[in-house]
């Protein structure tokens, strides 16, 4: 009776999991060419940084060519980091779209948006060349494999990052952190409301 | 602790049974509907925007269901404010309003609605205000409607004629794309039989 029991528990756990992935990644711009990794564990990394922690500075490869670092911005501009875990996911592929057509709140805090991957730079190109003219840098993370993810501790055991974002001030401070279900897409009201409490 | 083989059916059909019930609260309806289906039970929450709900001719409060809405056809784009296609071509479905509108015979017999898939309240309204879309827009934040009506890829399109004892029928259920405001709603005529009416 009790190997019964069990039987059932595990048949219901496993059912569960395959029928819990996310209608997401939906837009018909990516067809057959997005790759489901299925329902992954939401969170696997822990974090090296927290609110009010100096930024870890870093210089990374960008898709539109040369390098951009953290500290060019400094004093300048506010600045989020949007961490994705992997080009040609579901979530990823529509996350940044959707911040593609928020430039203008972006702008008004006076903040730009730096898009991050562990992906090389072609992959990166292939991959946004879908979504349209982005307006914001997206930045290679590939080599050494994960380090600036790494720095931030939002690198996940198999490689690829968390789906997270760092919003650091003009000083260069970190305000927000927004590690979430790496399955889910953020919502953006979060987001707008962290840039809205920024000095501008 | 062994299955005796009589009982062999009666599992198979248990756990048959016991799957097409996961089956059927994860994906809902699972495939979209085809041409003279109905819709299916999906409640939708009236607009607070007097606006909407004047051009919709619906009540004050509470939800509605799309065939309450006052017109002979509705068109059903399913969006998203995260989807490329449905960004690039939000201004030509915004023309298909606007000669819809401008058009007399048609004004008030067929009408444009748009739900976000998986979208808040706020990104819906983002997306509204982006791209100055004049007809009314809904969130559908917890994919409920999207699973009804098989998880769609977006842009979608449903065309919905509304019967005047109340019933309804679906006459057009597609995957964009969408090929020009005049050519689309050519095909809406033509398919709902409201061209053969005027």
């Amino acid at each position: 009776m009790k190997k019964h029991a069990i039987g059932i528990v595990t048949l219901i756990v496993i059912s569960i999991f395959l029928y819990s992935a996310t209608a997401l990644c939906l837009s018909d711009a990516y067809k057959n060419n997005i790759y489901n990794p299925g329902n992954l564990k939401p969170i696997d990394s822990v974090l090296k940084v927290h609110i009010g922690d100096p930024a870890p500075d870093f210089s990374l490869p960008a898709v539109s060519g040369g390098r951009i670092s953290l500290d060019q911005y400094r004093g300048k501009k506010n600045v989020v980091l949007s961490f994705v875990p992997a080009a040609w996911t579901p979530v990823c592929s529509d996350q940044w779209p959707g911040y593609n057509i928020v430039k203008d709140i972006f702008n008004k805090n006076d903040t730009i948006l730096l898009g991050i991957t562990v992906d090389n730079i072609p992959t990166l190109f292939a991959w946004t060349n879908q979504m349209g003219a982005l307006w914001f840098p997206v930045l290679s993370d590939f080599w050494p494999h994960g380090a600036v993810a790494d720095r931030y501790g939002v690198l996940r055991s198999d490689g690829i990052s968390e789906r997270a974002l760092f919003v650091i001030d003009k000083k260069g401070i970190i305000q927000y952190i927004g590690v979430g279900n790496i399955n889910k897409r953020p919502r953006l009201e979060t987001l707008v409301r962290e840039l809205e409490k920024l000095e501008k | 602790m062994y299955i005796s083989v009589k009982k062999i059916p009666m599992t198979l059909a248990t756990i048959v049974i016991f799957f097409a019930f996961l089956h059927s609260l994860a994906f809902g309806s699972n495939a979209p509907p085809v041409k003279g289906d109905v819709l299916p039970n999906m409640k939708i929450t009236v607009p607070q925007n007097a606006i909407d709900r004047s051009y919709l001719g619906l009540e004050r409060s509470g939800t509605f269901t799309i065939p309450q809405i006052k017109a002979t056809i509705v068109i059903v784009e399913i969006f998203s404010m995260y989807c490329p296609y449905c960004q690039k071509e939000a201004p030509e479905i915004n023309r298909l309003y606007s000669i819809i509108e401008g058009n007399p015979n048609l004004k008030d017999k067929v009408k444009l609605i748009g739900i976000g898939a998986g979208n808040s309240s706020f990104e819906v309204g983002v997306y509204k205000k982006k791209f100055n879309v004049p007809f009314p827009l809904f969130p559908d934040e917890d994919f409920s409607i999207h699973k009804c009506i098989g998880e769609v890829r977006t842009p979608y399109f449903l065309g919905v004629k509304i019967n005047d004892d109340g019933t309804h029928r679906i006459f057009y259920s597609q995957l964009g794309k969408f090929k020009g405001a005049e050519l689309f709603l050519e095909l809406m005529l033509q398919e709902s039989g409201l061209k053969q009416e005027k």
